[in-house]
């Protein structure tokens, strides 16, 4: 290495100098995108809504006046009642109906996010080393992946509650066994198109190991796709975990779910309206405001910018 | 390692693709590179050139080893690299370094400048430390007329030949001996081409550069390249002094090469009588039997069918594909030469 | 020669969501009957767009002002339907890359009569036997058999050439051609520009080659325009400017293109990046490139003016352009 010499010393004193500097920091893609995200104003508007939703379901709690689990003796099944502090009324047992709706929003947040995270992780890892090798493990892996969606999947959800009983973890671990499925798949095919791209070439012409490949310019050039896909799934994991909690496979009393409530409030929707409207509006408003910062990011990320 | 020994010596790459063609049929073979060989000394410049479908892309590759050759040995400093296991033909790659045509497909575009030129550093000199690379760098990117301060920028803020600027860069910080240079200005304007092969020409000065030079465009390959190879449908079809390939071209598509670059002068233009070749560019996968050139060739006869040309030697340091070489009156060029 | 385009003032605006762009400026010339003129310029100078607004083939956003008159009728002041009826009929347009230009599920047979049929209003029969005629004219061996062919089952220079046909058919005063050539390998480009030769000396046709490309201009054009930043810099003879550019770009151009003499030696290339059309320099578009440039280039910009017969140039600088002087 001829070129570690005195020069060295000369350079890493103007490096020095270079940093007071102050380089100035470029745009990056992601900071763009940003940009655009938030100049659409239908993505703009459901980022606050769902963001007040969160934070809500997060600090809600702390804030009712009553107690998720404390019944009322002496108002149940009653409508709205501000006097008493029941502002959405209260369900058969005499249980404030708003402060389960945030508990149950709370557990369908915490359901999305980590089958969302457990999918994406797995998922991610799975299609672009299926996609980068191709060939032989690439036919394998994703010939596994077949089979895995052309098993029934409430079977396979019915066998996990029976072995594992009923818990909310067995939630987490069964939607996120399915959704990576579908991540993987979409992985794969982005990575095969970005295989072919010179700067993938570049990489493997300066040494670079195949796994470095992946993670160093593979995965991040994923992004695009992969945020986009997992937000529009989100909504999908959450009609899927109510879906499962109306059929008692999944979270289970006391503990409660936007699916186990509206699950009850449809059973009594004529004599008890007020059981059904708010977690159905609140289920509903999410389910919008997801979809529609999906459309939001795919538009932001769509590199059609040049 | 003495004058006389070439720096990289290919012999006989053969190159096939295999195509698939469906479930239960036999996947169709194309074969990219027939059997070329050809040398290259220290500090001097080949210029590969072709249209499309001659290989010249696939060869680059072949000759760094990012495509395997079926056939053939490439001898780099005397060592064959197509029998390398990836970790030993990492130790090379050092010294073997490629510029890409698309300049912002060859960025990866969610890393930043300095981060891209700095990538093979990391990977093939882990020892420098990440101010050393850093200084590195930056004295790269003065070296090719960037503004050091662009070092946190991302590849889309750039133009065409500032981002290719990038890429030589990038091709340059392991300090390598040789460099493979596929269509590097094709993708530029015309005004930044210009800049940009001064820049690789003063740079092969600086550093003491071994260039292989790829393109389609002759006037540029002529520019820059001491040797010329000329390719058709994978095979080497030409191979001579850039002066004696351009006014003393033996091979008849040779001569039908150089006659079809529309020259930039008028006069000559008008005095110009272009060879027109009939016909396009068979297909790669279906060629011609015999010579490659046949069916289009104006001098073919019946042996041209029958069997494929040898290259042989035509002068001092060039050979020729070609049956006829000897006796086809090969009118001198009037303009190319 | 009588003249079968006339443009005048040509300006094409396009607007984005924070501003507006000019890609065309106050673009005046002529085209003469038969005439072929070659328009240069390298990307961002306007060439495409200036006739792409002329056809009516501007992007949403885009607005042309001016007056384009192809044969007394001004194009730019015509509605869409009224430009389709000259579309194809009197001014024709082919492009770089032909598999974009055809459908890809048509029989080029049938997309070629269906233009007769339109224009011409001639009958099935007739139109597909004109149209056989014509892809045999340009050169398309085995016209009758390829004219039941898709697109995709022809080579780039075949699907050029069904191009050109397609152009021809109605025998169209005016062809523009933008950079037809580019995307073809050297030795079916040669065959393409003297197709481009015979066929408008056969036709009488006016064509406007638009490219980048210097050695295709010399090959081809009587005249030609250099176009930089949306304005015409200099206009005239094909001898007069590359003999005797009288504007420094045209020079420069010129000296950067690698050439039979100028093998090995350094290229003289422009220096600096062509200009962003939303922060364009003041007064001469060129003068922070000029190797010429003088106080006056920076303040104001020169206008196009006679330079002697037929030929004119936007420049302030009067001296004679040369290596010599460039380096002062």
């Amino acid at each position: 290495m001829s070129s570690i010499t005195k020069k060295d010393e000369v350079m890493e004193a103007y490096t020095e100098a270079l940093e007071r500097l102050d380089a100035p920091k470029g745009r990056s893609l992601g900071q763009d995108a940003l940009r655009r995200l938030i100049a659409n104003k239908a993505a703009l508007v459901s980022i606050i809504v769902l963001g007040v939703i969160i934070v809500a379901a997060l600090i809600g709690p702390h804030l009712t006046p009553w107690d998720v689990a404390k019944v009322d003796w002496g108002s149940i099944r009653k409508p709205p009642d501000f006097a008493k502090g029941h502002f959405l009324g209260t369900d058969q047992n005499g249980r404030d109906l708003l402060a389960r709706l945030f508990q149950g929003t709370q557990m369908s947040l915490m359901v999305a996010g980590v089958a969302t995270v457990v999918s994406v992780v797995i998922g991610i890892t799975y299609g672009a080393v299926a996609g980068y090798f191709g060939g032989r493990i690439d036919a394998m892996m994703m010939r596994f992946v077949d089979v895995m969606y052309a098993l029934p999947y409430m079977l396979f959800v019915i066998i996990l509650v029976v072995v594992f009983g009923r818990s909310p973890i067995l939630l987490f671990v069964g939607i996120g066994a399915l959704e990576w499925l579908t991540m993987a798949r979409i992985v794969r095919g982005q990575t095969l198109t970005l295989k072919e791209k010179e700067f993938i070439e570049a990489a493997r012409a300066g040494g670079a190991k195949p796994f470095t490949i992946i993670m160093r310019h593979i995965v991040p050039n994923l992004t695009g796709p992969v945020v986009i896909y997992a937000t529009l799934t989100v909504p999908e994991i959450i009609i899927t975990e109510s879906f499962l909690s109306y059929l008692g496979l999944g979270v289970q009393e006391p503990l409660t779910s936007l699916g186990t409530l509206i699950s009850n409030g449809a059973a009594v929707a004529e004599a008890l309206p007020w059981l059904l409207i708010s977690p159905a509006i609140v289920l509903v408003s999410m389910l919008l405001c997801l979809t529609y910062i999906g459309d939001g990011l795919r538009d932001a990320l769509d590199p059609k910018d040049r | 390692m003495t004058a006389q020994t070439p720096m990289l010596d290919v012999q006989n790459v053969t190159k096939v693709f295999g195509i698939a063609t469906g479930f239960m049929r036999k996947p169709l073979t194309l074969t990219a590179l027939s059997d070329i060989s050809f040398q290259v000394n220290e500090g001097e410049t080949l210029g590969i050139v072709g249209e499309s479908g001659c290989g010249k892309s696939t060869l680059g590759r072949c000759i760094l080893q990012l495509l395997t050759p079926e056939e053939g040995k490439v001898l780099w400093l005397g060592q064959d690299l197509t029998t390398l296991k990836p970790d030993e033909m990492r130790k090379h790659r050092r010294d073997l370094q490629i510029i890409f045509q698309d300049p912002l497909a060859s960025l990866n575009p969610r890393m930043t400048v300095g981060g891209i030129i700095e990538d093979p550093l990391r990977t093939l000199m882990p020892e420098m430390s990440q101010k050393q690379r850093r200084a590195k760098v930056i004295e790269m990117m003065e070296a090719v007329g960037l503004l050091p301060e662009m070092i946190n920028r991302y590849p889309h803020e750039f133009s065409g030949g500032q981002a290719q600027r990038i890429g030589i860069a990038r091709a340059l910080i392991t300090e390598p001996k040789l460099i493979v240079c596929d269509e590097p200005v094709s993708a530029l304007d015309v005004s930044i081409q210009a800049q940009i092969l001064n820049l690789l020409s003063e740079l092969r000065d600086r550093f003491n550069l071994t260039l292989i030079f790829i393109s389609h465009d002759l006037s540029v390959v002529r520019h820059v390249s001491d040797r010329i190879v000329v390719l058709y449908l994978g095979r080497m079809i030409e191979y001579a002094p850039r002066d004696e390939l351009y006014n003393d071209p033996k091979h008849p598509y040779t001569r039908a090469l150089l006659t079809a670059v529309p020259v930039p002068d008028p006069k000559l233009a008008r005095q110009r009588k272009i060879t027109e070749l009939r016909g396009e560019i068979p297909s790669p996968i279906n060629p011609p039997s015999g010579c490659a050139f046949r069916s289009r060739c104006p001098y073919a006869i019946p042996v041209c069918a029958e069997k494929r040309p040898e290259i042989e030697s035509s002068g001092e340091l060039r050979s020729v594909a070609c049956h006829r070489w000897r006796e086809i009156e090969v009118e001198p060029v009037a303009t190319g030469g | 020669m009588a003249n079968v385009l006339e443009v005048e003032n040509l300006d094409v605006t396009f607007s984005l969501h924070d501003g507006e762009v000019h890609a065309v400026r106050e673009l005046s010339f002529v085209l003469g009957e038969g005439e072929t003129l070659a328009v240069v310029g390298e990307s961002g100078s306007g060439k495409s767009q200036a006739f792409l607004a002329m056809m009516g083939l501007l992007a949403r956003n885009g607005r042309a002002t001016g007056k384009a008159k192809l044969a007394g009728t001004d194009l730019l002041a015509l509605s869409s339907s009224e430009l389709d009826k000259h579309r194809g009929l009197d001014i024709a347009m082919i492009f770089q890359d032909p598999m974009t230009s055809l459908n890809p599920s048509l029989k080029i047979g049938k997309q070629l009569s269906e233009v007769l049929v339109r224009h011409r209003h001639m009958s099935e029969a007739d139109s597909a036997k004109r149209a056989i005629e014509m892809l045999d004219r340009v050169g398309i061996p085995e016209a009758s058999r390829r004219a039941s062919s898709y697109p995709h089952e022809l080579s780039g220079g075949m699907r050029q050439r069904v191009m050109i046909a397609m152009a021809l058919l109605c025998e169209p005063k005016v062809l523009i051609a933008d950079e037809p050539t580019t995307a073809l390998d050297v030795t079916v480009q040669a065959q393409m520009l003297d197709l481009f030769k015979t066929l408008t000396a056969d036709f009488g046709t006016a064509l406007v080659i638009i490219t980048h490309d210097l050695g295709v201009v010399a090959g081809l054009a009587d005249r030609m325009m250099v176009m930089y930043a949306g304005r015409a810099v200099e206009a005239g003879g094909v001898d007069d400017l590359f003999y005797d550019p009288k504007h420094p770009y045209t020079f420069g151009l010129l000296h950067s293109t690698p050439h039979v003499e100028t093998s090995g030696q350094r290229l003289s290339p422009i220096d600096g990046l062509p200009p962003s059309l939303e922060h364009l320099p003041t007064g001469c578009a060129f003068h922070p490139r000029c190797a010429f440039a003088m106080p006056e280039c920076r303040k104001e910009r020169p206008k196009l003016t006679d330079r002697g017969p037929k030929r004119s140039a936007a420049c302030f600088y009067e001296g004679t352009l040369s290596e010599k002087e460039a380096a002062q």
